[in-house]
């Protein structure tokens, strides 16, 4: 949600006084009408991530990445999302925020120090066709506004891949690089869009192709998702997704 | 179409149109109401002067309305609000036989929870959308912001309970403000997209995207899912106006549709959020907001056979003919001046003059200047019109036989005032206040390619319907 629109709807309340399953997604609580707040002491990833397994594992139908390394949120307070100008993310995420930021492939487990805070790595595969930073952050029970995402994956292909297009959305603002190059920033105040923005044309190499992102939030839910695009603007499936 | 360089549009209504979150505008006993966020809401004698009086308890945030049978169904979102972000809202359903609140019969309905979020789960029950299904009479109703899924849930349209064992659907994600509609076998999801509650800097925007089910998969132009944040654009800021949200669309007729929203900020009205009432097209099967009329002068040309309105007066030649072949072609080229309109107007009559159609040939008898008369009130979405001939006080007037003539000057009499429509193709209905001596609802016509009249509407002929052109 918006927060100045929650920033708002707050104002106005101190005025208050008073089938399954027929798509893809069925709301698994929308029947709920009593409106009690549910406790959210029971933290988990559980119902958004699964542990990577060791298996290679492909794009999803759609070509969308699954499979990321996701850091633990480095806490970056901002009341709200709509201060990311390009210049303000630039600067954001060209600070090296952790030893070997922009050189060096994570490991699952892997723990960095960020200023003060303590932060691990975590390999995952995201149950939905995007990641849900929001709720890996709030699964840790770690902060979930105002803060600054860290993620990476590996991308194998069997063969040289020419004119490929990198597509991200992102919520809310973000930057990714590709075999340590510039791909895509998205700037501003953002939702997640499928194929938001994309890259210029670029050559997938054969073998491994690094990408790294840095997803920034303010307040609100944060999510990524990533695809690649051939020069006919279809999905690119003949990949395996790794993360060492 | 109106094809002009914009110098200007009223964009939002006059009065006091003051409103964040609007619901549908509805009609009840000949008075227009909407309601929005906080308690309250707007009446309007005529749809376009809005002044605050409506009544609606519960408070909360975003509603909407919807007339069923001979009652009105009100529902709304009680949000949870928390500091912290809490995002355990409940929306809640209520009846009323009336929206008037002078009315003996205004008493709402106890409010009833029909959907919630419990703070935790990926969605936040707020920003409610009434569609009663006109295929089959079943009741629907959308909710959601940005925090997790857009959910669709079905009401009981006897009760407006939730129906039994109805389990909720998610239909989008990132958007919020979400209604719907039906035309033509397609169901449409407007959501509202972008940053809400920044004034000027506000980008809410609207889009659309569309199934042939009622619970989706909602697809934009391209194939996106709104479940994958896809949506087409319907509007987004223009004018001197940011961040159209909060849809609702209001079915005026055959061929005449009007879309409500609110904009998060007026610049003429010290950024404040105000009630916005626009026309609705529809462009291959895409609802998007057309452009209220902007003030200016024009071209009247008719979609029948695209002759231009005219005064039936003398065609005065322009100097000169033909120059002719075998000239020097190294001659150093100039300007003809156009025809003015002091050069022609001594040729007519002082008097009343008829109109007919013609060739547009950009000479004064054809250019008519139309510029709203704010003391004559209006219509849904616009004021009333004078159209005259450019810098003459020769006005079109509608004539007691369904005809059209051209009186001397302008007095406001409802025979001289205009309303004027942008139809759902995008062309224009020009329709007199009144007929004299008649109670008929005449529109402009052109029965014949050269003959203006006046009849009945109908969206189907070509000759009902105008584009006004500037050159």
């Amino acid at each position: 949600m918006n927060m100045r629109r929650q920033i708002y709807l707050l104002a106005i309340s101190f005025l208050i006084c008073g089938g399954p399953g027929l798509q893809g997604y069925s709301a698994t609580s929308g029947s709920n009408v009593d409106g009690k707040v549910k406790s959210d002491t029971a933290r988990s990833l559980e119902g958004y991530f699964t542990p990577a397994a060791s298996s290679a594992k492909r794009p999803d139908p759609e070509g969308f990445i699954q499979r990321w390394l996701l850091l633990e949120p480095i806490s970056k307070p901002n009341r709200s999302n709509t201060v990311f100008t390009d210049s303000y993310i630039r600067k954001a995420f060209e600070t090296e925020y952790f030893p070997g930021q922009f050189t060096v492939f994570p490991k699952d487990r892997q723990k960095v120090k960020a200023g003060t805070q303590e932060l691990m790595w975590h390999s995952l595969d995201s149950k939905d066709f995007n990641v849900k930073l929001y709720r890996f952050a709030y699964g840790l029970g770690k902060e979930t506004y105002g803060v600054l995402f860290w993620t990476a994956t590996i991308v194998n292909s069997t063969r040289e891949l020419r004119n490929v297009r990198m597509a991200v959305g992102s919520n809310s603002a973000s930057m990714w690089w590709l075999n340590g190059k510039e791909a895509v920033i998205l700037s501003g105040d953002r939702r997640m869009v499928m194929d938001d923005c994309v890259s210029k044309s670029f050559t997938l190499n054969r073998g491994k192709n690094v990408i790294r992102g840095a997803i920034i939030n303010g307040p609100g839910m944060s999510d990524f998702c990533v695809r690649f695009l051939d020069e006919k603007g279809q999905p690119v499936k003949d990949l395996t997704i790794s993360y060492e | 179409m109106l094809l002009c360089c914009l110098t200007g549009i009223a964009t939002s209504q006059v009065g006091k149109p003051f409103i964040h979150d609007p619901s549908t505008i509805i009609e009840c006993g000949g008075k227009y109401y909407t309601f929005g966020t906080g308690s309250g809401g707007l009446i309007s004698e005529d749809g376009w002067t809005w002044n605050s009086g409506g009544v609606r308890p519960g408070g909360g945030a975003a509603p909407d309305v919807l007339k069923i049978g001979d009652r009105y169904l009100i529902a709304y979102g009680a949000t949870g609000g928390g500091l912290g972000g809490g995002h355990n809202g409940r929306i809640l359903t209520m009846w009323n036989k009336t929206l008037d609140p002078k009315s003996p019969d205004f008493m709402y309905s106890e409010a009833v929870v029909v959907a919630s979020s419990d703070g935790v789960e990926d969605c936040d029950a707020i920003d409610p959308g009434l569609l009663l299904d006109p295929t089959d009479g079943r009741l629907w109703l959308s909710y959601g912001t940005y925090f997790g899924f857009i959910r669709l849930v079905e009401l009981d349209p006897k009760t407006g309970k939730r129906v039994e064992g109805n389990e909720a659907v998610n239909i989008a994600i990132d958007c919020e403000a979400t209604t719907l509609m039906y035309r033509d076998g397609w169901y449409y999801l407007l959501g509202t997209h972008g940053t809400c509650c920044d004034g000027a800097n506000s980008t809410y925007n609207i889009v659309v995207g569309r199934s042939r089910k009622i619970t989706g998969p909602y697809l934009d132009n391209v194939g996106r899912d709104m479940l994958k944040g896809g949506g087409k654009m319907v509007v987004a800021a223009g004018g001197r106006v940011t961040g159209p949200g909060h849809f609702g669309r209001i079915v005026l007729g055959e061929g005449i549709e009007k879309m409500s929203c609110h904009y998060e900020a007026d610049l003429d009205r010290s950024g404040r959020s105000v009630l916005g009432i626009r026309p609705l097209l529809w462009k291959n099967g895409w609802p998007v907001a057309g452009d209220n009329f902007v003030e200016g002068t024009y071209e009247i040309e008719s979609e029948r056979r695209g002759y231009a309105l005219e005064l039936a007066v003398d065609f005065v030649r322009m100097p000169g003919g033909m120059r002719g072949f075998n000239h020097n072609n190294d001659e150093p080229v100039k300007p003809v001046p156009s025809q003015k309109l002091e050069d022609v107007i001594k040729t007519w009559p002082t008097g009343n003059i008829d109109v007919r159609l013609g060739d547009y040939m950009f000479r004064p008898h054809q250019k008519w200047t139309i510029a709203a008369v704010p003391e004559a009130g209006g219509y849904l979405g616009g004021p009333y019109y004078k159209i005259v001939i450019e810098g003459t006080g020769r006005a079109l007037a509608a004539t007691a036989d369904a005809g059209l003539i051209t009186v001397p000057e302008f007095t406001g009499t409802a025979e001289q005032l205009w309303r004027i429509d942008q139809l759902t193709d995008g062309t224009y209905r020009i329709m007199p206040k009144s007929v004299p001596n008649s109670s008929q609802k005449f529109v402009l016509v052109s029965p014949g390619d050269s003959t203006p009249a006046l009849a009945g509407f109908n969206m189907q002929s070509d000759n009902c319907k105008w584009n006004f052109r500037a050159h």
